[in-house]
């Protein structure tokens, strides 16, 4: 006594697509999170975002309380906005988080990365990169008479725009810190 | 206050002052300094299980009875990894749980040490939160904290990994603090939201209360305010597989429980309803179905305290954070000052419809004079059982749905299953846990054979402790929810669902020293349950049932609340390359 007829195929959705009915515009935030300083905090939030297949663009982390003993992480992210409501809800959920903050929304942000990038080159091409790393105001702290290595600050759009210029000028290695970012203002 | 002592002791007076009157484990190398403490006292009882995911299990069954949290002590290594299913049972229905794991000594971690395993490591995505001890002056205070957080906002399981030489060191010991921890999470509801789903309440043509685990969790009060809710307003209660007991079965707005192998009656009204309530559930997939046909015309409230829960899988129009007793404590309130209101009238239509829907009497079945049908099995056990100081917990499988439909709850903390993880192998160990905690009452685990086995080991347990847990088994001989879905999604080729050798379940409980009756026909049914109630001891029922029946009502995977399977007529094909690919 099958009340109701169910037409064979009659479904294309399946029961784990769980959000068909929310924007599906991906969206970059940044994210800052105040942890206690204890063994482990880093793994449990870098668990949760691998074990919920959640993206990571850029992370940081350092203590920035020495006395109270709290850390700082800095999470670059992308999502649909229902994802990142999830990031930030399941990163409050954590224990040793104190507080979580979407840089994002909660207004104006600075961001910051530092890099440092060895570029190995001669004649031209040695003057030229001179002449760009000027223009972007990275600094030189190391040189020898085949290479250098450039220390830069900025947005990373900035790092990424600097690097691709040094890319054809002999660019061989590049350390990037990932993104530091602080709300503008009091 | 502090005093010195050795970490060892200092476990068991933590214990002591949190309250703890059980422990449930299992000793070895890296937790003799406190076994040995634990010998020294008579405060705690110690029950000695038979394998480490049986004391974490047995642990919750006593937890989800008591509503206290459950207790655990195991050693290192294998120990600790033993408990990992139980602490992942427990992680995902959101029972406050405490192990205490032994661990190398501080100075072999990171050696591959005899016995050594990361077990912080292992067990991080499956506690809610867990400690590595490394300094005797801080291990009380992280028990305490432990417990704290195990019982504070969403419940959860936690962990505390005790290196063998902090067990052996002295170190000062602090009591409990409870306002030592950041963490505190709010329970109280915003005010404004709570207003606005009153006023919801009160325009609400088809509203439905769809209630969950959450409002067990919430303590006994939860479900005293719920049920004054119910009765004040009339609206239809449905409720999840966690949450059976918060309103009585016997209540005369119960819908019954609602999802996949939920009532006609409860899954309609989920679906055609203008206005749901979702107190402390999670819109889990084996309740909403296909997400994007799920209760389409309805404004969504949710009630939970934890904010992750909300508009993780279903958008939500009125969301409260907080405890359920809390909010639902505010929500009659305001009710009542704004001239407890609400249209009468269409919810009494309301109701006509959903009485309606009951007429379809979706849980009827074709009895047998031949064999015993295992709905026709739980049917006697209630009839049987109802009026008894009774707990049920469960296995995983057909008998477990089955029960969840034909057994009636009429409070809180009285049936403990599997729920979000579905752990074949949890209810015989929960069976012992509940026992404990309630020596006097009558604790039945229905089961079925293949999952019984799982945990099998724990028939020690039981006669040693003289618990006189009632193993009720529903004997299909089959996977059966496996051979189900098979029949349904595979073409009928029923790959490795059944065993080929199962134990004489008489002679097994002979040899463990327990009672076992058979029982294969329906006539005989009555008596043999009389037979097991009337034993003063454990007890394994091995009732013999028809292998081949299914479990209905049926919402088959990717389909919506609204496209039940109500019985074995046109189930071919129903379920799509689409929906097979689900679980
Ligand atoms: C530990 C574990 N392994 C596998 C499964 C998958 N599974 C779900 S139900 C089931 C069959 C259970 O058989 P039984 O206990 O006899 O119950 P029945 O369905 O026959 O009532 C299986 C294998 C599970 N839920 N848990
Ligand atoms: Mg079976």
């Amino acid at each position: 006594m099958s009340a109701l007829h169910i037409k064979k195929g009659a479904t294309r959705h399946s029961a784990y697509n769980l959000r068909p009915t929310f924007s599906d515009v991906q969206e970059r935030h940044t994210i800052a999170v105040l942890v206690e300083n204890e063994p482990g905090v880093l793994a449990r939030v870098i668990g949760l975002f691998s074990g919920r297949g959640y993206n990571i663009e850029s992370l940081t982390v350092a203590e920035v309380d020495h006395t109270g003993h709290l850390s700082r992480i800095t999470i670059v992210t992308t999502g649909t906005p229902q994802v990142i409501e999830q990031i930030k809800a399941q990163l409050g959920r954590i224990v040793p988080v104190h507080e979580v903050h979407d840089l994002t929304v909660e207004g104006a942000s600075v961001e910051r990365e530092l890099a440092m990038l060895k570029v190995v080159n001669s004649g031209e091409k040695r003057v030229e990169a001179l002449r760009l790393a000027d223009i972007f105001r990275a600094n030189v702290v190391d040189s020898t008479l085949n290479s250098f290595v450039f220390e830069i600050t900025g947005a990373p759009d900035k790092i990424d725009a600097f690097a691709d210029l040094m890319r054809p000028l002999g660019l061989s290695e590049l350390a990037r810190t990932g993104v530091a970012a602080l709300l503008r203002g009091d | 206050m502090t005093r010195e002592m050795t970490g060892a002791k200092m476990v068991v007076q933590a214990l002591k002052d949190q309250g703890v009157d059980t422990v449930f484990g299992y000793p070895g190398g890296a937790v003799l300094p406190i076994y040995d403490e634990v010998f020294l006292q008579n405060d705690i009882r110690h029950i000695l299980v038979r394998h480490e995911q049986g004391a974490v299990h047995a642990a919750e069954g006593y937890a989800r009875s008591t509503g206290k949290p459950g207790v655990v002590l195991v050693t290192s290594g294998p120990g600790a990894t033993n408990a990992v299913t139980g602490l992942t049972d427990a992680l995902m229905d959101s029972i406050p749980i405490v192990v205490l794991t032994g661990q190398v000594p501080t100075f072999m971690i990171g050696s591959d040490a005899f016995q050594e395993a990361d077990t912080v490591g292992i067990t991080r995505p499956c506690t809610k939160h867990n400690w590595l001890v490394k300094d005797t002056d801080r291990l009380s205070a992280t028990i305490h904290e432990a417990f704290h957080v195990a019982t504070a906002g969403r419940p959860g399981p936690v962990l505390v990994d005790i290196p063998k030489d902090v067990q052996f060191a002295t170190g000062s010991y602090a009591g409990p603090k409870p306002t030592a921890s950041h963490y505190q999470p709010p329970v109280k509801g915003d005010m404004e939201e709570i207003t606005e789903l009153v006023a919801a309440i009160e325009k609400a043509k088809r509203p439905v209360f769809y209630t969950g685990g959450g409002v067990i969790n919430s303590g006994k009060a939860a479900s005293q305010l719920l049920r004054e809710l119910v009765e004040a307003t009339g609206i239809p209660i449905t409720s999840t597989l966690m949450g059976l007991g918060a309103y009585p079965a016997s209540g005369q707005h119960w819908l019954g429980m609602l999802g996949m192998h939920g009532l006609y009656e409860a899954n309609m009204a989920m679906h055609d309803c203008d206005l749901l309530i979702n107190i402390g559930a999670r819109f889990d997939d084996r309740i909403t179905g296909r997400i994007d046909a799920f209760s389409p015309k309805s404004k969504k409230a949710h009630i939970d305290i934890d904010p992750s829960s909300i508009n993780k899988v279903i958008k939500t129009d009125i969301p409260i954070v907080g405890d359920v007793a809390h909010v639902l404590e505010d929500i009659l309130k305001v009710w009542k000052a704004r001239g407890r209101k609400t249209d009468a009238e269409a919810i009494r239509k309301w109701q006509m419809q959903v009485a309606e829907w009951r007429k379809i009497n979706c849980l009827a079945f074709t009895n047998s004079e031949k064999s015993i049908k295992p709905q026709y099995a739980l049917q006697r056990l209630e009839a049987l059982t109802k009026d008894h100081d009774r707990y049920i917990t469960t296995e995983v499988g057909q008998h477990q749905m089955w029960a969840a439909q034909f057994l009636g709850f009429e409070d809180p903390n009285r049936w403990m299953t599997s729920g979000g993880l579905g752990t074949m192998g949890y209810g015989f160990p929960a069976s012992i846990g509940v026992q404990m905690a309630h020596p006097e009452a009558l604790v039945i685990n229905v089961a079925g054979e293949a999952s019984w086995l799982m945990n099998m080991q724990e028939m020690g347990t039981a006669v040693q402790y003289r618990l006189p847990v009632k193993q009720f088994i529903l004997n299909n001989e089959r996977l059966g929810m496996v051979r189900q879905w098979q029949e349904l999604l595979h073409g009928e080729r029923y790959s490795h669902s059944w065993s080929e050798a199962l134990p004489d379940f008489v002679k097994l409980a002979e040899a463990f020293g327990a009672k076992g009756i058979l029982c294969k026909d329906p006539a005989d049914l009555d008596d043999a349950i009389m037979e097991m109630l009337n034993y003063d001891g454990p007890v394994i029922f091995d009732c013999l049932v028809e292998k081949h029946e299914n479990c209905f009502p049926m919402i088959p995977s990717g389909k919506a609340h609204n496209e039940m399977l109500l019985g074995e007529a046109e189930t071919q094909g129903v379920i799509d390359t689409k929906g097979s690919v689900l679980v």
